[in-house]
């Protein structure tokens, strides 16, 4: 298998703080489902930031072959804001056109394919504040998986959604992992639901990683 | 109402008028629709403040006001935003510090020096009317350009405003729009200041947005009709105030509350069936 992400010796802290991670080693291989769990706090966020690129690093190396589609943790502002379906679809393909002015042709039949195989193309021109929250992080998967088809980053994507619609949100993912290969690494609370449906799952506890294999063996283990 | 527009045509410090307020509309709620969502709304009210600091005191100090009061402004503004990200103090509570300040400083220098003469007068409520020439040119040029700016940029600047975390892992530097957003808006606001008065401008930033998110949709449609509805206040606003002799910043405003009341009885209309 080819990994796609490879992180060495990977050690972060926000200034003035203790250390946020502590030597992390960690490797993702193209087709994993990945869930990252862990109590607030232990660090999860912070190291998928730094795979992002989003927190410069002192210590250690992170590498990432591509640009990875992000769903990044929900913010105030997206609850009441005014746009389309497809507007919001559509400005994830500006990782491959960031010198353009404008969205080409093949971003627009990009976000209209991925926006079908998502089922929310019929109600793409709907108002993203209309839409129940299970819709709107449909929406933000639909975003994430045009700047990169192939792997996704999510940071807690299910987050205040009804465990059904959660549910929904897993297996959606799951299917994705299953038929188009997408490589999804998913920072989670929900250790129940990740261990039914990722295929690898690691637990950080205090800035250092403290499982890292199948999820079967982890409810063996009898968890936390 | 025909022949008292063409009548109101015929003065060519109206025409001026006319041609600069719906540049500056335009700017204004192009910008403002991104303050608003931004949650910066407040912003544009403690610039004019300050604004109206700088203009005071270079016109005490008889320097032509606007080349000065421009690049002040854009630096409080950035000043302003990087505050907003430092947790510590609240980024409201330092607007209020900073523009009550420059307000205060204002005062004082034109009551030590030329007293509160008309010139004071006219920043404080706007006079349109009274633009000079070069005014005229530098807010037709200044308001150009922002707009062009904007349409360049609006595919980056949506982005960074519905999500910066998101902007920044695609690799657009989240920063560098903020203040160019910053810096847009400090021009807006200094050459609006002449049409508007520092107590009203921030309402032509303010009102066109929240006004078009009553009905519209998408970003687009909002970013569109905001400039359409403060261009429609703006020239009811210098009609009204025209015919009755009404102070047009003043006119202006009320033009705005009236389309705000107005689509929001629409808004319960279209989307309560």
């Amino acid at each position: 298998m080819n990994n796609i992400i490879t992180i060495k010796n990977l050690s972060f802290k926000y200034s003035g703080n203790q250390n946020v991670l502590k030597k992390i080693n960690l490797e993702v291989n193209e087709g994993d489902f990945l869930c990252i769990v862990g109590e607030n706090g232990s660090g999860k966020s912070t190291l998928i930031k730094c795979i992002l690129g989003l927190n410069s690093i002192e210590k250690g190396k992170t590498e990432i072959k591509e640009k990875a589609g992000y769903l990044p943790q929900k913010t105030d502002i997206q609850t009441n804001f005014p746009a389309s379906i497809e507007e919001i679809v559509l400005s994830g393909t500006i990782v491959n056109s960031i010198k353009k002015i404008w969205y080409t042709k093949e971003d627009k039949e990009k976000a209209n394919k991925i926006m079908k195989d998502l089922n929310i193309y019929d109600i793409r021109k709907k108002c993203f504040r209309d839409l129940s929250g299970g819709q709107q992080q449909r929406v933000l998967i639909a975003r994430a998986l045009c700047s990169n088809n192939s792997l996704i980053i999510l940071d807690e994507p299910t987050n205040g959604l009804d465990p059904n619609i959660a549910k929904q949100i897993y297996s959606i993912l799951s299917k994705m992992n299953k038929k188009k290969n997408v490589t999804i690494i998913m920072v989670s609370h929900d250790i129940d639901r990740a261990v039914k449906y990722c295929t690898r799952l690691i637990e950080i506890k205090n800035g250092e990683v403290v499982f890292d294999d199948i999820p079967a063996n982890y409810s063996l283990e009898g968890g936390i | 109402m025909i022949s008292v527009i063409h009548e109101m045509l015929q003065y060519t410090f109206i025409q001026r008028a006319i041609i600069v307020g719906i540049l500056v509309s335009v700017c204004a709620a192009l910008l403002g629709v991104i303050l608003v969502l931004k949650r910066y709304a407040m912003i544009g009210d403690g610039l004019s403040h300050v604004g109206f600091g700088i203009l005071t005191v270079a016109v005490a100090f008889g320097i032509t006001p606007l080349p000065v009061a421009i690049p002040g402004v854009m630096i409080t503004a950035i000043i302003l935003l990087k505050i907003g990200e430092n947790a510590k103090i609240k980024s409201d509570s330092a607007i209020a510090l900073i523009s009550s300040s420059a307000l205060a400083i204002g005062v004082a220098v034109t009551s030590v020096t030329t007293g509160l003469n008309i010139d004071t007068c006219n920043f404080m409520f706007g006079s349109i009317l009274a633009m000079s020439e070069s005014d005229v040119y530098l807010s037709i040029l200044v308001s150009v350009v922002v707009a062009i700016l904007f349409l360049i940029y609006y595919r980056k600047i949506f982005i960074v405003t519905f999500d910066e975390q998101f902007a920044e892992a695609s690799g657009l530097n989240v920063k560098w729009y903020t203040n160019l957003i910053a810096i847009l808006t400090a021009i807006v606001i200094v050459i609006g200041m002449r049409m508007m008065g520092t107590m009203l401008i921030s309402s032509i930033i303010i009102f066109p947005a929240l006004t078009s998110m009553r009905i519209f949709k998408s970003f687009k449609n909002v970013v569109i009709s905001s400039a359409i509805i403060s261009v429609v206040a703006f020239l009811f606003g210098i009609y009204f105030s025209y015919i009755y002799n009404i102070s047009t910043g003043a006119m202006i405003v009320i033009a705005n509350l009236v389309l705000f009341i107005i689509f929001t009885l629409l808004e319960k209309i279209i989307y309560d069936e």
